[in-house]
């Protein structure tokens, strides 16, 4: 298999914006990217769309060469993935794996959602859609119940806390505000978190991520074409994608995603490395007790310590594992299917040494960790420095 | 059919379909024989995690308490 590397990223801010549909942040994003790699779009070969429900939430179906003719890619294969909030991820996944595999050299990644125009009522609904929705979703749980029912357990099962998850959220806030792109700039205090409304128990506002418009896109191409693209290209380590049910109620634990574990399995074996080696990472926290599984099942920490790990400063930016130095879902935004891409923008910034304020001091490899639905598939990338 | 709670939420933010219902509990739910479902709780007596729970059309509702003796 070739070497493949990220050569440029692309990034439109997360946030709610009346004024822009999903095509225009897309474009925006996509532009961007081509500039950030000096690419052209005639050498782009083929166009992975990430995106979750563009149709449901504006009406406009056939999305992915919808966006890149109007980014001037012509007569390529331009299609759009859908893994829920994975879709991101899981665009990277194939684009990756079909440069890897040589089918073509350059290829476009993009991700975008365009939300904020619908009422949160109705996007709970079409968020719920990712579940299974003659079976759970019919009995009246939403994305934030079902990941409620998870907390509840992994609290029973492990004596995490409400405490924890909130220290999950007040750091995500804090590494959110130093991010000039994030939707809620805003430092939050252990209290605020706690004392907030409820939103489905055990979680309240502060432990769900927000409901966001944005596009992120990356460049990828095969490691003896990025010479081209004369910027600093960061190196695609490892990649996996795996599956599970979509129903929580099918799976024998709750408190564990057997999908992010085989990913993370993969990705690892790939990468000849293990967790110890991950410097840094971005994860997919679209509530606070998924990050804190994360750091369990990506082997950052021991199982059913995730709670502890996130309360002693673990995962803070000068902890010994920081996790979403960006501001995670949480604070910088959860636009669904930009989810994915925007986190490997994340980690090249990182391992480029461009992540400002948020700079980490240890960025040489970095592991993003990308979950859709309830865990029903999920996406784990390893990009170092080359 | 009988079961036990294996983990339960209250939703709040109901989609739009069940919002006038808000706040309601939905739990999965352990029946005999190890399957689970997700099923909404009513009865108006709210359940935690081990509770025995008794099914009531689509949904379950807490057991009654047995008598002693």
């Amino acid at each position: 298999m070739r070497q493949v590397a990220v050569v440029g990223t692309g990034k439109t801010a997360f946030g709610a914006f009346p004024d822009r549909d999903l095509r225009s942040l897309a474009v925006e994003a996509g532009r961007k990217c081509l500039e950030n790699g000096q690419a052209r779009p005639d050498q782009i070969q083929a166009f992975y769309l990430g995106n979750f429900a563009g149709p449901s939430f504006t009406g406009q179906n056939h999305l992915a060469p919808y966006i890149s003719t109007a980014l001037g890619m012509k007569g390529i294969p331009a299609t759009r993935f859908e893994a829920a909030c994975a879709s991101g991820g899981s665009a990277f996944f194939h684009a990756v794996s079909a440069v890897m595999a040589g089918l073509y050299d350059t290829v476009m990644v993009l991700g975008v959602e365009k939300m904020t125009s619908q009422s949160t009522a109705r996007v709970t609904e079409i968020l719920a859609s990712a579940g299974e929705v003659s079976g759970e979703i019919a009995a009246g749980s939403t994305f934030p119940s079902l990941f409620g029912m998870i907390a509840r357990r992994h609290m029973f099962e492990f004596g995490t806390t409400r405490e924890n998850l909130a220290a999950v959220a007040v750091k995500n806030h804090e590494n959110g505000a130093l991010n000039p792109d994030a939707h809620m700039r805003k430092v939050i205090t252990l209290e605020q978190a706690l004392n907030a409304r409820m939103i489905a128990e055990p979680l309240g506002l502060y432990d769900c991520s927000l409901i966001s418009d944005g596009a992120a896109a990356v460049i990828v191409t095969a490691m003896e074409r990025a010479g081209e693209f004369n910027r600093k290209p960061v190196r695609v380590l490892g990649i996996a994608q795996a599956s599970d049910y979509l129903a929580l109620d099918q799976k024998d634990d709750i408190t564990t995603f057997p999908a992010v574990r085989a990913a993370a399995r993969k990705a690892y074996e790939l990468a000849g490395l293990g967790p110890r080696e991950v410097e840094f990472a971005e994860v997919h926290d679209c509530f606070t007790i998924a990050e804190v599984i994360a750091t369990e099942d990506l082997g950052f920490c021991e199982r059913g310590e995730g709670g502890r790990f996130a309360s002693a400063g673990c995962t803070r930016r000068g902890g010994e594992k920081p996790v979403n130095a960006s501001g995670g879902l949480k604070s910088k935004g959860h636009p669904v299917g930009a989810t994915g891409v925007a986190q490997i923008c994340d980690v090249v910034q990182q391992i480029r040494c461009e992540a400002g304020e948020r700079q980490l001091t240890r960025h040489s490899i970095g592991l993003a960790q990308n979950l859709g639905g309830s865990g029903a598939t999920c996406v784990v990338s390893i990009l170092g420095a080359s | 059919m009988t079961g036990i709670v294996y983990s339960d939420t209250v939703v709040h933010a109901a989609p739009a379909a069940f919002a006038e219902e808000a706040p309601y509990q939905v739990a999965i739910v352990q029946l005999e024989g190890g399957t689970k479902t997700t099923a909404r709780i009513i009865g108006g007596e709210r359940v935690k995690i081990g509770d025995r729970v008794v099914q009531s059309g689509s949904a379950f509702r807490k057991e009654a308490l047995r008598k002693e003796g």
